[in-house]
């Protein structure tokens, strides 16, 4: 097992560093814009946009500037400088995490809270009224952009323009730590729009999920014990049936960094997604760069969890 | 997979009588037969059909129904402090701050959706297939090293990486030029994301494929490995192809919706719902109309393109209880 999670961890190193390779690559080869130009901003004279130049290393070879940028990436853990306020791209993102965290762990709350329970009472109550209402309004909200959603909350809901004045309006937002309540109240809204499209999802998969466990033999005969219905429902059908959801979860929170940026950018929350909004404006590529790479990091850490959580609670999987 | 003949034939059993012949069916008739009974999946078929159309006949039916083109800006329909006016029997869906219409505009943007839905699948389709084939047949080292570039594509998150891109070619184009801002762009960014799917399932199918009496037949026969990849082994992997692409259609709409939206990928003038309701955004609160209408046709694309895609994916898996 120890051999099996060292072999998970080192493959998951080798692939950040296939990423980051790419997304240098990508970032460096594909725009026909000059870096140095970006930052000496219009009108610099060719000596600035030289010196400029020289500053950030882009007069060196592509591969002495590849391999000079691996080696802050994963030795330093420097992500560069913003083109635009020259502040270092790491504490850059580090100010912004924590609105980020909020908002995404937050949702998935929402999402596994809301979502769960409509699925789980959707199979045990299959084709009834509210089993057909709620998988309808699912698959509405799957098909439905968060950011759009996100603006007919604001209109039909927020204190300041709304028609029925219920949660605070876009950019109420407050750090945790300032004001606990305000924090709570104002990321409601953005939890809501961002929860919705998931709980959609994983109220449709705990449903099916659970439609197959219960016709498992083990549910008969933990009906023929005599045990009550509740009994079966939540310790023997729902237990076995929200494994795969599990696994699934960290995944899905990992990717969530991308649509918080749609997210905060309507509710205007000062997070990772709102200071990628504001970096693109400025041609700020360093920034978006390095979030790329912070969502790479999350999205291998919750592989390598799940993988690693697989084969702890399915004694089937062979990690070999 | 055993289908009885009791499900293939509503009709009931029909014992071939003598003379009569049994009708071989091919899997993809035995599919297409299954789909036909989804009543949902065909109403959204329908739909689907009928967005085409729109889509082909955009100018044709703006002009039917008395609208200005999609970008003919008339600064009479907003009032002295700029704000435009709401809907009317002149302009349905109301106008936008620049005097254009909003019907007009969200007819029009059924193209830009259905561009990048459809030929930014079809790419990535034909990449993922190409790749997955070769990958599954040849198993080995080209297997692995296909197999890995898979693992660190799906790594990246698509959204991010796209904000960044889509910015860095939004002037002057990407690679000198190669790859042109706006549409261009987001179909390049579907393509390299998008393969990987269809690479790692058109793979697994392949993998178990090359074993069958068919592939040994073929190979006795003396046929060529290029002809037994793609004239006796693709031809079994048209219905999963079919299903797995429908389904990522309506993900690229909302990738360039949401691209549009945050302002890196379709400009102005070209109308795109997601730019619309990037538009939409300042004023959402006095012009309500402005961002609804491109929100609903939106909803209203990607639900079809969703339902579709589960139906043809019942239809392919048709022991799944629903």
């Amino acid at each position: 097992m120890t051999r099996y999670i060292i072999r998970r961890i080192l493959w998951g190193v080798l692939l950040l560093i296939a990423v980051t390779a790419l997304t240098f690559v990508l970032f460096r080869i594909l725009p026909t814009g000059d870096p140095a130009r970006l930052r000496a901003g219009r009108n610099a004279s060719p000596q600035v946009i030289a010196e400029i130049r020289h500053n950030l290393g882009l007069d060196k070879s592509l591969l002495a500037q590849f391999w000079i940028y691996m080696k802050e990436v994963f030795l330093h853990f420097n992500l560069g400088f913003s083109y635009y306020s020259s502040a270092p791209v790491r504490s850059l993102i580090a100010n912004r995490l924590g609105a980020t965290v909020s908002l995404a762990v937050g949702a998935s709350i929402v999402w596994l809270g809301i979502g769960l329970p409509i699925g789980i009472v959707s199979a045990l109550r299959r084709r009834s009224l509210l089993d057909r209402a709620s998988m309808g309004s699912a698959l509405v909200l799957v098909s439905a952009p968060e950011y759009w959603l996100g603006l007919i909350a604001l209109y039909l809901f927020a204190a300041d323009i709304g028609k029925v004045k219920i949660f605070p309006g876009a950019g109420s937002y407050v750090g945790l730590t300032s004001d606990p309540w305000k924090w709570f109240t104002s990321l409601l809204l953005p939890w809501l729009v961002l929860a919705a499209g998931s709980a959609a999802i994983y109220a449709r998969l705990m449903r099916s999920s659970l439609t197959e466990t219960m016709g498992e033999d083990y549910i008969r005969t933990a009906r023929a014990k005599g045990l009550s219905e509740r009994r079966v429902v939540m310790r023997h059908g729902v237990r076995a049936a929200i494994n795969p959801i599990m696994t699934i979860l960290a995944l899905d929170i990992a990717t969530l960094l991308g649509s918080a940026v749609l997210v905060e950018t309507v509710f205007d929350i000062p997070g990772i997604g709102r200071l990628n909004y504001d970096a693109i404006t400025h041609s700020d590529f360093p920034i978006v760069q390095g979030t790329v790479l912070l969502g790479a990091l999350f999205i291998v850490v919750a592989n390598i969890l799940v993988d690693i959580a697989y084969a702890y609670l399915d004694p089937r999987v062979r990690y070999s | 997979m055993n289908i009885g003949a009791a499900e293939l034939l509503p009709g009931g059993l029909d014992f071939p009588v003598a003379g009569q012949g049994i009708a071989a069916r091919s899997p993809l008739q035995l599919f297409w037969r299954r789909f036909r009974q989804d009543r949902v999946a065909l109403a959204s078929l329908a739909f689907i059909v009928l967005l085409v159309a729109v889509a082909l006949a955009a100018p044709l039916i703006v002009a039917l129904l008395g609208l200005p083109g999609p970008s003919v800006q008339n600064p009479n329909l907003t009032d002295q402090f700029g704000s435009p006016l709401g809907p009317s029997l002149a302009h349905p869906f109301g106008v936008d701050q620049l005097g254009q219409d909003v019907a007009s505009r969200v007819i029009y943007g059924t193209r830009v959706s259905l561009e990048v839905g459809l030929l930014g699948t079809a790419v990535a389709t034909l990449i993922g297939v190409i790749v997955g084939v070769l990958a599954g047949f040849y198993r080995g080292f080209l297997d692995t090293l296909l197999s890995r570039l898979i693992d660190v594509v799906l790594s990246i998150p698509i959204l991010l990486l796209g904000l960044g891109i889509g910015a860095a070619c939004a002037v002057r184009g990407c690679v000198g030029g190669t790859i042109q801002p706006g549409l261009g762009v987001i179909i390049f960014l579907i393509a390299l994301a998008n393969w990987t799917y269809v690479a790692r399932i058109v793979r697994g199918l392949v993998l178990s494929l090359r074993e069958r009496e068919f592939v040994q037949a073929a190979r006795a026969l003396g046929a060529s490995d290029a002809r037994i990849m793609f004239r006796e082994i693709l031809p079994n992997l048209v219905a999963p192809i079919i299903v797995y692409s429908t389904l990522l259609i309506p993900l690229n709409i909302l990738l360039e919706a949401a691209l549009s939206f945050l302002g890196v990928g379709i400009r102005p003038p070209t109308a795109s719902w997601g730019q619309m309701i990037a538009a939409a955004t300042p004023i959402f609160n006095t012009a309500w109309w402005y961002m609804t209408f491109p929100g609903i046709a939106l909803l209203l694309t990607v639900l079809a393109f969703n339902l579709l895609g589960d139906g043809l994916q019942d239809a392919l898996n048709p022991r799944t209880a629903r």
